[in-house]
C-alpha cells in the first residue's frame, strides 16, 4: 500500500490549521473523501442531474442507472442476496429509525429488546423512545473494564420473550469489535432478530451479510470516504417485508385511490420521496475507492498505525487508554491523569491536530469509567507513522501546559 | 469600581503584550487560578451551565446593589475563560451587566470560543452571567 500516493488523493489533508499541517484524526466521526468520490458528484450536477425512475427522458434514465448502479455496488460489497434488500437512507440512524419505528407495530407489552452497554445514543435512544409506546423492556448486555462485552450475562438475558437484539460491530467510542457472530446465532436460537450497527467497523472491516446471517446491518457512507447524508440499510428481504413502511409520499406507492393505498415493493417502499441521487451515486464510487486498495490491506495498515500510536502514547506519564479488548479497529481513546479531556483536545487542536473529546455520543460507556469523557484518536488508512509522532508530541505539549 | 469597559481595556492591553497563542493561553490559565471559588454548597447540578463539554458552576450573590459572582470548572482552559469573564462582570451593577459588549474576547485572540456551537459554551457563560444580572434586577425594583 503506498500511502504518499493515496494521500495526493485527498486534497483536504494538504491544508493548514492555525498555521500548521493538518493532521486529522477524527476519522471515526467523518472520514475524508477522495476526489474520484468529489468527481462523481460534480460530474452528476454537471451532465445528469435528474429526478430517477419516473422520467422517460434521457437524463433521467442515466441516472436511474448511475444511481441503481451504486446500489448494486452495496449489495456486491456486504455481499446481500439482492439489490433490492439494499435500502438507500440518510445514514445510520434514519436506517435504525425505519426499523424502530417499524417495530412498533409487532411488539407487545412484555416483549424484551436487547442492546448492549457498548452503544452510540443514536443506538439507544429510538428503542427508548420505542419501549415507552409499546410496554417492551430494553435489557444491557453488561461490558467489563477492558471494554468487552460479557457473553455470560447475554446468555442469561436471552429468552422466548426477545424479540430484537441490536449491537454495534465496532463501538465508536473505544473501538471493540464485538462477537457479533456468537451474539447473531444465540439470538436467532431463542427466535429473535438482529440488528448490527456496522458506522464503525464499514472503514475497517468488511460484513458479509449472508455469511453473518444478519437480519439487518446499517451503516453510514460518510464514514468511509463517501458523502454525508447518505447511507443503507440492509435487510433480509423476509424481515423487510414484514416491516411496515415508514414515510409516505410518492415513490414508495404502487398504487393510490383516496380509499386506499397498496405500497410500492422493496426497496422502493422505504425510499419515500425524492433521494439523495448524488450521494447515493458517490457511496458507490467510495466503495469503489476503498476495495481498489483492498480492505484487508487497510485494515493490516491500519492495525500497524494502532499499535504504534498506542505504544508511543503509553510512554507519557499518568497517560490511560480506555477500552483495551484483544480486537480492536484503529481507535485510541485516552485520558492523562488529573487533565480534562477538553483541554488536551482544545491544545491540540491549536496544535493543527483534529481529535475528538467528550463523550462521543456513549454516555454509559463514560458514566462505566466514571469519567466525564476522553480524547479519541481515530485513524485512517492515509494516516502517518509521521502524524502520530506529531500527535504524541503535541499531547506531551499539552500536558506541560496544563499540569 | 471601575466599569466594565475599562475592566476589559485592561484585559485586552494585557493579552496584548503576548505574541502567539502558546503564551495567550498560558496566562488565561494563570488568570484561571485567581479566580474567585464558588463555595461548595453551590456547586449542584442547578448552577451547572448548559451547554459546556466541561463543567461549569456560577453562583451569584447580591452585595451592595452589585453583583458578585463565584465559579469553578472542572477544565483548565475553561476555567481561564470564566474567570475572565467574571473579572470583567463582578462587583457590577445589573444594569450595567445586561448593557455590556462583549467583544473584547475577540480582540484577546480567543474568537474561536466564540461560536455557538463551539464545546466550550462561552456563549452560555455570558448568557448564564446575563440571566443572573436579570433575576437581581427584578429584585432590586
Amino acid at each position: 500500500m503506498n500511502v504518499t500516493k493515496i494521500r495526493k488523493d485527498f486534497p483536504v489533508l494538504n491544508r493548514e490549521v492555525n498555521g500548521r499541517p493538518l493532521v486529522y484524526f477524527d476519522n471515526a466521526a467523518t472520514s475524508q473523501t477522495p476526489t474520484q468520490v468529489i468527481n462523481t458528484i460534480v460530474d452528476y450536477y454537471e451532465n445528469y442531474n435528474a429526478n430517477i425512475h419516473r422520467g422517460v427522458h434521457a437524463l433521467s434514465q442515466e441516472a436511474t442507472d448511475a444511481y441503481e448502479g451504486a446500489r448494486q455496488k452495496i449489495q456486491k460489497h456486504f455481499n446481500a442476496a439482492h439489490p433490492y434488500e439494499v435500502i438507500f437512507t440518510s445514514g445510520t440512524t434514519h436506517a435504525i429509525n425505519i426499523i424502530s419505528s417499524g417495530y412498533a407495530e409487532l411488539l407487545k407489552e412484555g416483549d424484551e429488546l436487547i442492546v448492549s452497554a457498548l452503544e452510540h445514543h443514536s443506538n439507544i435512544v429510538p428503542w427508548q423512545m420505542l419501549c415507552q409506546k409499546t410496554g417492551a423492556l430494553l435489557k444491557v448486555i453488561p461490558m467489563n473494564e477492558d471494554g468487552v462485552l460479557i457473553m455470560d450475562a447475554y446468555d442469561e438475558l436471552l429468552s422466548d420473550r426477545t424479540k430484537l437484539v441490536f449491537v454495534n460491530h465496532v463501538s465508536n467510542a473505544l473501538g471493540t469489535v464485538n462477537p457479533i457472530e456468537e451474539i447473531i446465532n444465540k439470538a436467532h436460537a431463542v427466535g429473535a432478530e438482529v440488528l448490527i450497527d456496522g458506522a464503525q467497523a464499514s472503514p475497517h472491516i468488511k460484513a458479509d451479510v449472508q455469511a453473518l446471517n444478519v437480519d439487518y446491518y446499517v451503516t453510514s457512507a460518510h464514514k468511509i470516504c463517501g458523502p454525508t447524508g447518505i447511507g443503507v440499510l440492509y435487510g433480509k428481504e423476509a424481515a423487510l417485508n414484514r416491516l411496515p413502511p415508514y414515510q409516505g409520499g410518492g415513490e414508495m406507492i404502487a398504487e393510490v385511490t383516496f380509499e386506499k393505498t397498496t405500497y410500492a415493493d422493496l426497496p422502493h417502499k422505504f425510499e419515500a420521496g425524492t433521494p439523495n441521487i448524488a450521494g447515493g451515486i458517490a457511496f458507490g464510487a467510495a466503495l469503489d475507492y476503498v476495495n481498489a486498495i483492498g480492505m484487508e490491506n487497510i485494515a493490516k495498515y491500519e492495525a500497524e498505525l494502532l499499535t504504534y500510536a498506542t505504544l508511543a502514547l503509553k510512554q507519557i506519564p499518568g497517560l490511560k487508554v480506555y477500552g483495551v479488548a484483544p480486537e480492536k479497529t484503529a481507535v485510541i481513546s485516552f485520558n492523562v491523569e488529573g487533565i480534562h479531556p477538553y483541554d488536551i483536545g482544545s491544545i491540540l487542536d491549536k496544535l493543527g491536530i483534529a481529535v475528538r473529546t467528550g463523550h462521543h455520543c456513549a454516555q454509559p460507556i463514560m458514566d462505566f469509567y466514571k469519567i466525564p469523557g476522553t480524547v479519541r484518536a481515530s485513524f485512517s488508512f492515509y494516516n502517518t507513522f509521521q502524524e502520530i509522532d506529531a500527535m504524541v508530541d503535541a499531547v506531551k505539549k499539552a500536558v506541560q501546559m496544563l499540569q | 469600581m471601575e466599569t466594565i469597559n475599562a475592566a476589559q481595556e485592561e484585559i485586552v492591553e494585557e493579552f496584548s503584550l503576548f505574541d502567539d497563542w502558546m503564551q495567550r493561553y498560558e496566562y488565561m490559565i494563570e488568570l484561571g487560578k485567581s479566580l474567585p471559588l464558588i463555595d461548595p454548597q453551590y456547586k449542584t447540578d442547578d448552577n451547572i451551565i448548559k451547554g459546556c463539554q466541561s463543567k461549569v458552576w456560577v453562583h451569584a450573590d447580591l452585595e451592595d446593589k452589585k453583583l458578585v459572582f463565584t465559579a469553578d470548572s472542572d477544565a483548565i482552559i475553561t476555567k481561564g475563560i470564566i474567570a475572565i469573564l467574571i473579572r470583567v462582570f463582578s462587583n457590577q451593577h445589573p444594569d450595567a451587566i445586561l448593557d455590556a459588549d462583549t467583544s473584547f474576547i475577540d480582540k484577546i485572540g480567543l474568537k474561536e470560543h466564540l461560536s455557538p456551537t463551539r464545546a466550550n459554551g462561552l456563549v452560555s457563560m455570558i448568557k448564564q452571567l446575563k440571566m443572573y444580572a436579570i433575576a437581581f434586577k427584578t429584585q432590586l425594583n
